[in-house]
């Protein structure tokens, strides 16, 4: 076989796209609701996650686990642990984290396990022949501490309020006082989990100065810049293999502990070590959502119309941490007002890290925000679906910035159309014996990114062809999508295509996160397709644009030549690169969309039980319609949880996370996710990419949790106003 | 401390025989899969009971493998995911859950394909669930999957596809049940 | 998990007065020794001494039901007699935990369930259930799932499970044997009030070994399992009302209300029960009955809402069994 023949694409979204490739292109399977391609692997137990596939000779390492908040551990039986059963070592290295690393960090985060920040923090790796042995040897582990006071809560704590996160305009407080209706309400949201199915888990080996990490991450470019930052070693020396990860939602953005301590301890054992976090652990000391505070206020005219809309936000994190939630972050744009308000405040607490967790910002800020709409409507005596029709601005009304492109009113009125909103009827008016009944609907809006990503397709002389990049598939679909484009831009059946990711030797990719993955690594695989296609046009002496690619074959002029005709032998190699560029700053891009809930609760006890959630979004170009829909129900379903069952609970005294299991933390089980129907809105974004599609899988939880509890006050009358409706919250106050 | 005494033990793993010594008996059946058998088909999400990915059917019932000590499974027969299917040959419940898009990530899928295959044999036998409005004839809603489900956690929430996976599967095996 | 060692028991005989802690079914047991929470040293395992049968029982007609105490809580809750003439039993065992712990949970086993007070599954915090005389970190915590009542200021836990609560109202009875022969225990006094020594959940005695737990006959009366939780599958009761109530001509002839998750045992409260007796099934009555049975409640802050919550329970569970419009009984 010959050395390929490689041509690199790369592209630069500066101007909106004009070519739309993939609106050209003959096979079909681009958008098809096709099966995922790794599929049969799953549902047989044959992918392989981080902590299995153990090299020979894999021993096992158990973090142990601080008991107080905050202060320094001076001490620790290392000696009387090391003589345990099985245990090969105690490792109290200062580079192994205090917290994980925040998302695209590309770089350690705060390390060093002397001093502790929070209870649960990691303070030693224990090491033994089974675990068995180190689990039990790390429940050993008695640190000695000068502890110290910690702060506990964010209540009555004072607050950074960082100038660059703040923003007004106009005069919001004349805006009230000369509106017709106003609201003016707080809100809370508790911390949050993400709870993703697989535990955190690394399998670190060394060969020579060589580091090879199986781990469950979500970034593995950034990934690698972390895990050698924190080793001190050349980033060229690291390697992270991440085929299959058992879910993300963001828990799993930035290199964390198993890793930095996994490979520690294969170093200085010279043996293969696993490190698969306990529950418990992933819990309290891997990441969370930050609780929040938010103030909304909105003024509205007569007519309903905005003159005013105020969000301000508290939110927490521990000391040196610059992520915060960003719970305002869609506020600016989502509706009109010439008089603005928004505030962001950041408490910094003893506890769990908080980072960046399924649509950081909107999953929290929107359904607030909805709710606040939905008081507003009452108040005004309008629609609540009308209000926000009558509120969506021509432009975004903080920047004077076009949108790329504006769906809501779309999805609002199909939304409502499908779900029968009509038949709603006002607060406290349907009952159906014990249970109330209502409806309420919310808004979803979230800022959609693209990222810098990379990707290599290679098509072989026998007419397959292989994508390479080192994005990852955290059950968003990437191998099923990344397949489809470079089958459809290829015109090569499914079957002849196979996708190679999550290898970090491989070219880099965005990584899975921010509903930036498939819109990023997506059109790097389609930039890579499109030069094999260029190489393609020269071999048959056409232009680009004229050729038309189809099961495997070549259609130019009005000739048909098989593609291993073509490639006569040679392999041909394509090389693509996206990167963000001006469309990023020259227009709002945003993805839009409409839940609506109906809800029944119990006159009684209080119980809420969901009886079904409609959603219609737009989110440019579908390019799977089964994997895209799977995105939403997901997404839907963390908004039910959020809306629901769902809270993390900090002692008062030491903000230790209480609930720290799958039994008290309560994600949604089967039985609390009723019927859900997703409509997609033919959608196509220029601005956003070369393949015209954008974002998904976090948009669907912006609005959800809204929808539900507009539905819970149009049933009963209550506005719970601190997430979750949990019955204690409507007891004392059902009808 | 107890001196450590070897057991061994014989396992029927997916018709297989296996004969483990364990020299320590705080392994769980989970681990002894993942980890002696190399069996990783078998998750483990919470390791206590809390989230259905370890479930493995044990003499015909479904069970958290997580809480339970492989020592205790002396003579038992074991089938894991590997035993119900392997790509290219899948089991009717494997296929459903690829067409119907019944996982996303994967890692719950295995528990959940075990449990819905020991669970369509319950309701085959008549077992009541809690969402059961008559308990001596329970029908096959879909609340009646959701809830018979639930032990099963899935944090991408693939439920809705799940039920419609488990249900394309009995709505399936019925007719030639009623004819028998 | 701390090491131990490990037998198997052929016979009940083996398992009686044996040195050791006995393992059943194991999921609540394995849980709590993974944490270290429980450290026996040695196991005994019971799953093949028999006591799997589920046989009629009873003095004279043997209506009663005799139930083993190895009998898994899928099986029982599957039994045709139970779910004929016992369906609260039924409904109650099929709204605890999953399809895959009832097939492992057994009837001893699930009398035997720990706490799930989150202070008692941590080893940093003060916990006199678990390390006697250290305190109780609960009190002063997150106790949204703590007791309301018969709670100490040593210990606020409560029993979690939903099997026994049913049992309680259905006046079923343990038979415990032990070295010195066989007792006979009711259900309803088979859990201690945690008082002074919260250590202690229940009666049993080292050495003991739960043999059957026995039904009497049926009552004929409208039997409700009513449970309130935070999940609406896969979790534990925030609240939950077993009732077993009779009405003849209108008016209540027999009523045996026993509540879950809000005492250290199934809270039952016989001469509140009797208030029901001969009154017509209304609103006032059950209200009467709901008040009557609180009267002692006490909340610790988060649970505070338990109080409102058990008495709404309890209205709606004896709304159901009695048939009363929900309307006229709120």
């Amino acid at each position: 076989m010959s050395a390929p023949i490689e041509l690199k694409l790369h592209h630069t979204m500066d101007r909106p796209d004009s070519d739309n490739l993939l609106d050209r292109t003959a096979q079909g399977v681009i958008s098809a609701p096709l099966d995922r391609p790794e599929g049969p692997l799953k549902v047989t137990g044959r992918a392989t996650y981080a902590d299995e596939d153990h090299p020979d000779g894999t021993v096992h390492g158990v973090l142990a686990r601080a008991s107080v908040a905050r202060g320094w551990v001076v001490g620790m039986n290392t000696a009387e642990v090391r003589a345990m059963p099985g245990v090969l070592d105690v490792i109290r290295d200062p580079r192994l984290l205090r917290s994980p690393a925040q998302g695209q960090a590309s770089r350690a985060p705060v390390q060093n396990p002397a001093e502790i920040f929070y209870v649960g923090q990691p303070v030693a790796l224990v090491v033994a022949e089974t675990l068995e042995q180190a689990r039990h040897a790390a429940l050993a582990i008695r640190p000695d501490y000068e502890a110290r006071e910690p702060v506990a809560t964010a209540d009555g704590q004072p607050c950074e309020t960082p100038p660059a996160k703040q923003a007004t305009q106009g005069d919001l407080d004349a805006a009230m006082t000369a509106a017709a209706h106003r609201i003016d309400v707080t809100y809370t949201t508790p911390a949050m989990s993400h709870a993703a199915m697989e535990p955190h888990a690394a399998v670190a080996s060394w060969d020579g100065d060589r580091l090879t990490v199986r781990s469950s991450n979500q970034m593995l470019k950034h990934n690698v810049a972390e895990l050698a930052d924190a080793l001190g070693i050349r980033p060229g020396n690291v390697r992270i293999l991440s085929q299959y990860v058992g879910g993300g939602f963001g828990g799993k953005l930035g290199i964390s502990h198993e890793a930095v301590a996994a490979a520690i301890a294969a170093r200085r054992l010279g043996r293969p070590v696993s490190v698969a976090l306990h529950r418990r652990t992933v819990f309290e000391a891997t990441m969370r959502r930050s609780e929040t505070r938010q103030r909304v206020r909105l003024a509205c005219d007569a007519d309903g119309r905005l003159t005013g809309v105020g969000h301000e936000a508290w939110v927490s994190n521990l000391k040196g941490e610059r992520f915060s939630e960003p719970v305002t972050q869609a506020t600016p744009f989502t509706y009109a007002g010439e008089n603005r308000v928004i505030g962001h405040h950041v408490a910094r607490v003893n506890q769990t890290t908080a980072g960046s967790m399924r649509a950081p910002g909107e999953a929290v800020g929107v359904p607030v925000l909805e709710c606040a709409m939905d008081e507003l409507a009452e108040a005004a005596g309008i629609d609540p679906v009308e209000l926000r029709i009558r509120n969506i601005p021509s432009e975004d009304p903080s920047t004077g910035k076009p949108f790329s492109s504006n769906r809501l009113e779309d999805c609002l009125r199909a939304g409502a159309e499908a779900f029968g909103w009509a038949d709603r009827r006002l607060t406290g008016q349907r009952r159906e014996g014990e249970w109330l009944i209502g409806m309420g609907m919310a808004s979803a809006v979230r800022v959609n990114m693209l990222e810098t990503s990379e990707a290599t397709v290679i098509l072989l002389a026998d007419g397959t062809a292989r994508v390479e990049t080192d994005m990852t598939d955290i059950g968003t679909g990437s191998y099923a999508i990344l397949t489809q484009i470079a089958a459809e831009a290829l015109g090569l059946p499914m079957d002849r295509v196979t996708t190679v990711l999550g290898d970090s030797d491989l070219p880099p990719a965005s990584g899975s996160g921010g509903s930036f993955g498939a819109a990023s690594a997506g059109s790097a695989v389609m930039l890579a397709a499109q030069a094999i296609r260029t190489q393609l046009a020269r071999r048959l002496g056409c232009d680009e644009a004229e050729l038309t690619l189809k099961d495997g074959a070549a259609i130019a002029g009005n000739r048909m030549t098989p593609l291993t005709e073509v490639l006569a032998g040679d392999v041909l190699k394509g090389n693509g690169l996206i990167k963000p560029g001006k469309t990023e700053k020259t227009v709002r891009q945003a993805t839009w969309g409409a839940q609506f809930a109906e809800v029944a609760v119990s006159a009684l006890t209080g119980e809420v039980r969901l009886r079904r959630l409609a959603a219609t979004f737009a989110c440019g170009r579908i390019l799977n319609e089964k994997t895209a829909r799977s995105q939403c129900l997901g997404g839907m379903a963390f908004g039910i949880g959020s809306a629901l069952t769902e809270e993390v609970m900090n002692d008062p005294r030491d903000g230790h996370f209480v609930n720290r299991d799958m039994a008290e933390y309560h994600i949604p089980a089967n039985l609390d996710v009723p019927e859900m129907t997703v409509t997609f809105l033919p959608d196509r974004d220029p601005h956003a990419n070369p393949m015209q599609a954008k974002g998904i899988g976090e948009l669907a939880c912006c609005g959800t949790a809204g929808a539900i509890m507009n539905a819970i006050h149009n049933a009963t009358g209550i506005r719970v106003r601190d997430f979750p409706a949990t019955v204690d919250k409507l007891l004392d106050r059902l009808p | 401390m107890p001196a450590p005494t070897d057991h061994p033990i014989t396992l029927t793993v997916n018709g297989t025989v296996e004969t483990l010594v364990l020299a320590d008996p705080r392994v769980s059946l989970l681990d002894a899969l993942r980890q002696r058998l190399g069996l990783t088909g078998t998750k483990k999400g919470c390791d206590h009971g809390q989230c259905g990915a370890c479930t493995v059917i044990v003499n015909g019932r479904r069970i958290n493998s997580c809480l339970s000590l492989a020592v205790m499974h002396d003579g038992d027969a074991i089938t894991t995911i590997e035993g119900l299917g392997a790509p290219g040959a899948l089991a009717p419940l494997q296929a459903a859950f690829l067409h119907h898009d019944g996982f996303q990530c994967g890692y719950c899928t295995p528990g959940q394909i075990m449990s819905a295959t020991a669970m369509l044999e319950e309701l085959r036998a008549g077992w009541p669930s809690v969402v059961s409005d008559d308990l001596t004839a329970p029908a096959l809603s879909d609340d009646e999957i959701r809830e018979r489900m639930s032990g099963n956690l899935c944090r991408c929430a693939a439920y809705p596809n799940i039920v419609a996976a488990i249900r394309a599967v009995a709505d399936a095996a019925a007719p030639a049940e009623d004819a028998a | 998990m701390r090491a131990f060692a490990y037998a198997r028991a052929a016979t009940p005989s083996d398992a009686i007065g044996a040195d050791g802690r006995l393992i059943a079914g194991g999921t609540n047991l394995l849980d709590l020794m993974k944490l270290e929470i429980e450290t026996p040293d040695r196991l005994i395992d019971v799953n093949h001494i028999g006591l799997d049968e589920i046989a009629p029982d009873g003095d004279g007609n043997g209506d009663g039901l005799r139930i083993g105490a190895m009998v898994r809580n899928a099986d029982l809750a599957a039994d045709d007699r139970v779910r004929r003439d016992w369906p609260l039993l039924s409904r109650a065992l099929l709204a605890g935990a999953s399809g895959q712990i009832r097939n492992r949970a057994t009837t001893g086993g699930n009398l035997m369930q720990r706490t799930r007070c989150p202070y008692f599954y941590d080893l940093a915090a003060a916990c006199n259930k678990r390390d006697p005389g250290t305190g109780c970190d609960a009190l002063a915590g997150r106790n949204r799932n703590h007791a309301i009542l018969g709670a100490s200021d040593h210990c606020i836990a409560t029993y979690p499970g939903d099997m026994a609560v049913a049992l309680a109202a259905l006046d079923a009875v343990v038979e415990i044997e032990g070295a010195a022969g066989t007792r006979r225990v009711p259900v309803a006094a088979f859990h201690r009030l945690p008082g002074d020594t919260p250590q202690r959940d229940t009666v049993l005695e080292p050495g003991e070994l739960i043999r059957a737990v026995t039904l009497p006959a049926p009552t004929g009366g409208r039997q409700v399992y009513r449970k309130v939780r935070d999940r609406r599958s896969y979790a534990f009761a925030l609240v939950s009302v077993a009732a077993d109530v009779t009405v003849a001509d209108g008016a209540i002839t027999r009523a045996a209300l026993a509540l879950g998750g809000v005492a250290h045992r199934p809270w039952r409260d016989p001469d509140a029960d009797a208030l029901l007796v001969g009154r017509a099934p209304d609103g006032a009555a059950f209200a009467a009955v709901a008040d009557a049975i609180l009267r002692g409640a006490r909340g610790h802050g988060d649970n505070d809402f338990k109080i409102p919550l058990a008495r709404r329970t309890l209205i709606a569970a004896l709304a159901e069994a009695t048939g009363t419009d929900v309307r006229t009984a709120a």
